[in-house]
């Protein structure tokens, strides 16, 4: 086996391993590492010995509640957030790469896409809050009333966080619906094909991979965010980012670290699913493709 | 991602971490291990201990620094308290994280241990005082034998400092007088009344809820009576569910809140210079309490100063302030003789304070954890 090809392709592969190594050291340290503390402590007393009690209160109706009220808002802003924003990521891919429509559309996205916590908190109240400019414009012009705790309600969430993923989105969606070339709606016209029939049986197979794992993106981006949250509703726990604050932060129950760590594990349970459902959908959307 | 960073941001912020709130540190003072005296300080139980008061003000002066954690300077006249200190003994107190709870105070304490920015002294609530006693070093203050059997732990480990009454506070110039919790679902409070903070998770809100349960009908065993208002509220639209600051409130935001007597004092008197009367009832005289602990940091990197401001805070100078402040001082019936009238017309009025007992507000902790969010939303 020693004959100076395979050695060298041996050296070679080891080089560009190296290249890799600051890579995985840093996913080590900020990913790997943290994620087994949380497991770890999800299921340890306080005295380090092994427990099933924090899991256990996973299942309780209040916990269970928190998680399916997360993944609602989730899922539903993601899902605004996709079509919207996969609306306007095509839209704006019919537009020349240099116009300036598009580059100042773009900018701006990528601005919006990071706008969140406290900022986005109060933009929000100054609008939409009890005494928000258009709450009291459409009290006075249209008699529309907007109630007073709208923003701290899960549907009030919802428009909040799509604030964020529609832009997101249209970041992240714009480089599929740019890959799709004018010649396949051509030859799909050529071949007796309609506008529906591109659609249905060109451009929706190829880009469902791409729009599938922006929308998996969408929805762990809502399902992580906490800052947002906490500022529009500081009394409830109604999300699983706050419910994890107030385990740590609890005064009158000194035993809720593990229940913190039981809940981020559930987190990352939620996710894992997710992402093990996204792969499935891949690989049935894709199969064209081998 | 941004959302992982704030997220990150705030574990960090919980992990005391805290880098921005390390008040006034002196540049250059840099506190490792000060002076000979530290290492007799660090075990001194008591005064005698060090040869007397004189050597262990000394002892405190050349360390010269003072870690205190989570004393808003509105909350019980701490800000005074603190000045006080500083102005009678010329040490430098770092005023770390004034907002953190008790919880974090003791996560600080981990996260910092054998830094020069650890906690050196704690003020806490019940609960987290008597599940992390390992943190503590026994102290007894000069003024030991005169704080009640049921106010201290018997080694030293912790003392009961202060406590508050649980009131109602409320503009009595926008709302008129209130009499009774019952006309709190009234339209003309729409959106106005909070607790301060969520019941299953701060001390002041747990006995806003507790004050509200027992005006109800309910006890200490009992919370529905209590949930069952709030629920009312809630349905009438008249609680308000953010949290209460004395910015809030000077804001309009809120009208109507359940807090310790203490809180209500600095509140009242900022609002008073705006023509706004800030007025604060009993319902049905029901006086909730709950006393917070002192104790000092078994790692703490400043001993002296931690046990010469133990000494302090028993002394009739610190006791009078947070009288002040609209606290009860557990050494209020000692020093009451030697109160300013300030103090007098503040202190609360107290004949019967009622507690709940360890196993009560645990009981009662898990009722509101299952119950409070579904309850409101």
């Amino acid at each position: 086996m020693s004959n100076p090809s395979t050695v060298a392709r041996a050296v070679r592969n080891l080089r560009d391993g190296a290249a890799t190594l600051p890579f995985f050291g840093y996913l080590a340290v900020f990913l790997f590492l943290p994620t087994v503390i949380v497991i770890l402590g999800a299921f340890r007393t306080r005295d380090g010995v092994f427990t099933l009690e924090p899991m256990s209160r996973l299942l309780q109706p209040a916990t269970l509640q928190i998680f399916l009220t997360t993944s609602w808002l989730s899922l539903a802003s993601a899902l605004i957030g996709a079509v919207v924003g996969g609306a306007a990521a095509y839209a704006l891919s019919l537009t020349s790469i240099t116009s300036t429509t598009r580059r100042v559309f773009t900018a701006v996205c990528s601005v919006l896409a990071q706008f969140g916590g406290v900022m986005l908190a109060f933009s929000f109240i100054a609008v939409l809050g009890k005494n928000g400019n258009l709450t009291r414009l459409l009290a006075d012009a249209f008699h529309v009333v907007i109630p007073g705790d709208f923003l701290a309600s899960v549907p009030g969430l919802i428009v909040v966080y799509s604030y964020f993923q529609i832009p997101l989105m249209v970041i992240v969606f714009l480089p599929a619906v740019d890959g799709l070339r004018v010649e396949w709606r051509d030859a799909t016209a050529n071949l007796g094909g309609s506008s529906l029939t591109y659609w249905a049986r060109v451009a929706a197979p190829i880009l469902a991979p791409s729009f599938l794992g922006c929308l998996l993106l969408l929805f762990a981006n809502a399902f992580s965010a906490y800052a947002t949250a906490a500022a529009l509703i500081s009394q409830r726990n109604i999300i699983v980012p706050m419910a994890i604050e107030g385990a740590i932060r609890n005064e009158n129950n000194a035993g809720m670290d593990a229940y913190a760590q039981a809940l981020a594990t559930g987190m990352i349970l939620v996710v894992a699913l997710v992402m093990g459902g996204y792969t499935l959908i891949q690989r049935r959307a894709s199969r064209w493709h081998r | 991602m941004r959302t992982y960073r704030s997220l990150a941001a705030a574990a960090l912020a919980v992990l005391g971490l805290t880098l921005s709130a390390c008040g006034a540190s002196t540049p250059g003072a840099e506190v490792t291990t000060s002076g000979s005296g530290s290492s007799n300080a660090a075990t001194a139980a008591s005064v005698a201990d060090l040869g007397g008061m004189d050597k262990l003000v000394e002892a405190a002066k050349a360390e010269g620094q003072l870690n205190v954690i989570a004393l808003p300077r509105d909350w019980a006249n701490y800000g005074a308290v603190i000045d006080a200190f500083k102005a009678k003994y010329g040490i430098t107190v770092n005023e770390q994280s004034p907002d953190a709870s008790s919880k974090e105070e003791i996560a600080a304490a981990d996260a910092n241990k054998g830094t020069d920015k650890a906690p050196d002294v704690f003020d806490l609530g019940t609960n987290i005082a008597l599940t992390s006693t390992d943190y503590f070093a026994p102290y007894k203050v000069e003024q030991w034998d005169k704080i009640p059997a049921d106010n201290k732990e018997a080694t030293g480990l912790w003392v009961n400092d202060y406590t508050g009454v649980m009131v109602v506070g409320y503009n009595k110039t926008k709302f008129g007088e209130i009499t009774s919790l019952d006309q709190l679902t009234d339209p003309k409070f729409a959106g106005t009344v909070a607790l301060n903070g969520k019941p299953a998770e701060a001390g002041a809100a747990f006995n806003g809820f507790m004050l509200a349960n027992l005006a109800n009908g309910g006890t200490f065993d009992d919370g529905t009576a209590g949930l069952d208002y709030f629920k009312k509220l809630n349905e009438a639209k008249t609680l308000n569910l953010t949290d209460v600051t004395p910015g809030t409130i000077e804001a309009g935001e809120h009208g109507v809140v359940f807090d310790w007597s203490y809180n209500m004092v600095p509140v009242a008197t900022s609002l008073k210079a705006q023509g706004v009367d800030w007025a604060t009832f009993l319902p049905k005289d029901i006086a909730v309490g709950s006393y917070y602990n002192q104790a000092i940091n078994k790692d703490a990197p400043n001993p002296a100063a931690a046990r010469l401001w133990q000494e302090f805070l028993y002394s009739a100078e610190a006791q009078n302030l947070w009288a002040e402040g609209g606290a009860l001082p557990v050494l209020a019936s000692e020093f009451e003789g030697e109160f300013s009238e300030a103090a007098k017309a503040a202190v609360p009025k107290v004949s019967d304070l009622q507690s709940p007992t360890t196993e009560q507000a645990d009981a009662m902790t898990k009722f509101l954890q299952d119950n409070w969010d579904s309850a409101i939303s």
